[in-house]
């Protein structure tokens, strides 16, 4: 009957199989360092990249993005007044028809621009044009405590801390107090979803409830 | 009959103080920081047992020392056991926990639980952080989470408790009343941000924060003057993180290893050139808290003593900081001893006796 029992198998190899127990961690040393010693060595591990940096390779069009930050500031402005301006034809053709193909182009160009993740409430101008979404936490609202003395991420020890970034960016912009606002939580439902015409879409119907109230 | 303690309530040392005005919790570190009292909180230590007596024996070392201990969630990404079940323990025996919420592990959903749990537990204080990563921890394999950041955390309490709702806006029908608090590193980059930050915590809500471990006082001192100059210490109970380090050897460990904790380089050299480098580690800390029981703003100071736990009374007493202050400790009162001689009485006098004898005596 026992050689029936299903075999439950883990990363690490066979889970009922000689089992390396790691001991239990003595002074000056962490449980964590405990742990990775003991974890079974082989040619291949890519456990010791984490799944980030093995996205993401290189920084310097993040970087680049931040050091032009104003330049960006005014450009992303005028881009909404455009985008605002169109608002007549996104609601002829449908917002929702027209979502796909604007997702389409947002997801690639802010992907380029700024390692953009997609998370659908997009708050680059107040973030001095650095993506929060890229920190390892998720922080939307200022760095953790982590920060290395050299400005780098605790979690990605080569990546420099996108909130030391980011205040960097936004010293450099008009607006560039807007980093002090409390950011709420962010409402994944809206992942995947395009930002800028959410934006617009936003801004059309406070200006038509503004309209609304000049004429009443 | 003993005289009472101040901040203890009379039906029960588990039961939340009387509510008082401009308090928003019912809990004893509030009253100590608003009365203007210099406050000691601690850290406890949590075990990787499910056997309660390993919480209250590692609770009663800061007995009469501390007004509050923290509560941790599975700090440093390791596991142990939890926050809310510490917290269940320790109210129980009416010490005033700080629960810590991390916001690596659980979402919007198992937090704002939580919140609720604790705060019918009857405990006032919570402090609301982001988490280590999951790499730093003995499961690097885990799912961070990472749902809320510690500010949309601050925000979300805070609206749980003063307009009585959860994020969602569905209402509830006791708002827990807590006393917010939250973390600060002034020893990070981007060093001219963090005074901000301070100011974006409070406007999320916070009401006290402890800082990191402060081995850097001049560094603090200019932080402080920064946060005085915004205001911010009229807003908000500012704690100064202290704590002993064991040896050098330990403070290069830790400069090298953990991420966010500055040791100068002077510090290592004081500890190398000691005969005892433990017993000068503690004297550190003891003059380390008395630089910084001066800056003006400090409101008191939170000892960390991972695994020299039994130093934070030493720490506390000699560094003077109570200044005769005793905080609440667990005492035995007149009734208490009354229910154990009848105890006792039951348990091992051997007493058979029928009703009427009961009556007899009775009268």
């Amino acid at each position: 009957m026992s050689d029936t029992q299903p075999i439950s198998t883990t990363a690490a190899g066979p889970a009922n199989g000689a089992q390396i127990v790691p001991p239990a961690a003595s002074g000056g040393v962490t449980q964590a360092t405990v742990v990775s010693r003991t974890a079974p060595k082989t040619a291949y591990r890519p456990a010791d990249v984490s799944p980030q940096r093995r996205v993401q390779r290189s920084y310097s069009v993040r970087l680049w993005a931040v050091r032009h930050s104003r330049a960006l500031e005014w450009f992303y402005a005028r881009f909404a007044d455009i985008f605002l301006m169109l608002h007549p034809l996104w609601n002829r053709i449908g917002y929702s028809r027209v979502e796909a193909p604007v997702t389409f182009v947002e997801k690639r160009v802010k992907g380029l621009m700024f390692d953009c993740r997609m998370c659908g409430q997009c708050i680059l101008s107040s973030t001095g044009m650095s993506c929060p979404m890229n920190c390892p936490k998720q922080l939307r609202n200022g760095p953790c405590g982590g920060v290395r003395a050299n400005g780098n991420c605790e979690v990605e020890p080569d990546m420099p801390c996108v909130w030391v970034k980011a205040w960097e960016g936004s010293r450099n912009m008009v607006h560039g107090d807007k980093i002090l606002d409390v950011q709420k939580p962010v409402d994944q439902s809206l992942r995947e979803t395009s930002a800028w015409l959410r934006v617009t879409a936003q801004a059309a119907a406070a200006r038509d409830a503004a309209k609304a109230q000049v004429s009443a | 009959m003993t005289s009472r303690q101040r901040d203890e309530h009379p039906d029960g040392i588990d039961r939340p103080l009387d509510p008082q005005p401009g308090h928003s919790s019912r809990g004893r570190l509030e009253r100590v920081l608003r009365r203007g009292e210099f406050a000691v909180t601690t850290e406890l230590n949590p075990p990787d047992s499910a056997d309660p007596e390993d919480v209250y024996n590692r609770a009663k070392v800061f007995d009469g020392w501390v007004d509050a201990i923290n509560a941790v969630d599975a700090s440093g990404a390791n596991c142990h056991m939890s926050s809310v079940g510490i917290c269940a323990l320790l109210t129980r025996m009416g010490y005033a926990p700080i629960m810590q919420i991390a916001c690596r592990d659980k979402n919007r959903i198992a937090i704002q639980g939580d919140v609720l749990g604790g705060a019918a537990m009857g405990v006032a204080n919570m402090l609301c952080l982001t988490g280590d990563g999951v790499q730093a921890g003995d499961q690097p394999g885990a799912k961070p989470v990472f749902d809320l950041d510690c500010m949309s955390l601050l925000e979300t309490i805070r609206i749980m408790r003063d307009n009585g709702k959860f994020l969602s806006g569905r209402k509830l029908t006791t708002p827990p009343q807590v006393f917010l608090g939250a973390a600060i590193n002034p020893f990070a980059p981007p060093f001219d941000f963090r005074p901000y930050r301070l100011g974006k915590k409070i406007a999320a809500g916070a009401q006290f924060v402890q800082s990191q471990y402060c081995f850097d006082v001049p560094m603090f001192r200019n932080y402080m003057q920064r946060v005085r100059d915004l205001g911010y210490t009229e807003q908000c109970f500012i704690l100064c993180g202290v704590g002993p380090l064991a040896s050098a050897k330990t403070a290069k460990w830790i400069r090298s290893n953990v991420p966010g904790i500055h040791i100068p380089d002077a510090i290592i050299k004081r500890l190398e050139g000691a005969q005892d480098q433990k017993k000068e580690g503690k004297q550190l800390a003891i003059d380390i808290i008395n630089e910084v029981k001066e800056i003006p703003g400090v409101s008191g100071i939170h000892v960390m003593a991972y695994r020299q736990e039994e130093y934070v009374a030493e720490i506390v007493d000699e560094s003077g900081v109570l200044k005769g202050r005793r905080p609440w400790k667990r005492e035995m009162r007149s009734d208490d001893q009354l229910v154990a001689d009848r105890l006792d009485h039951i348990l091992h006098d051997d007493i058979v006796e029928t009703q009427s004898d009961l009556v007899k005596t009775a009268h």
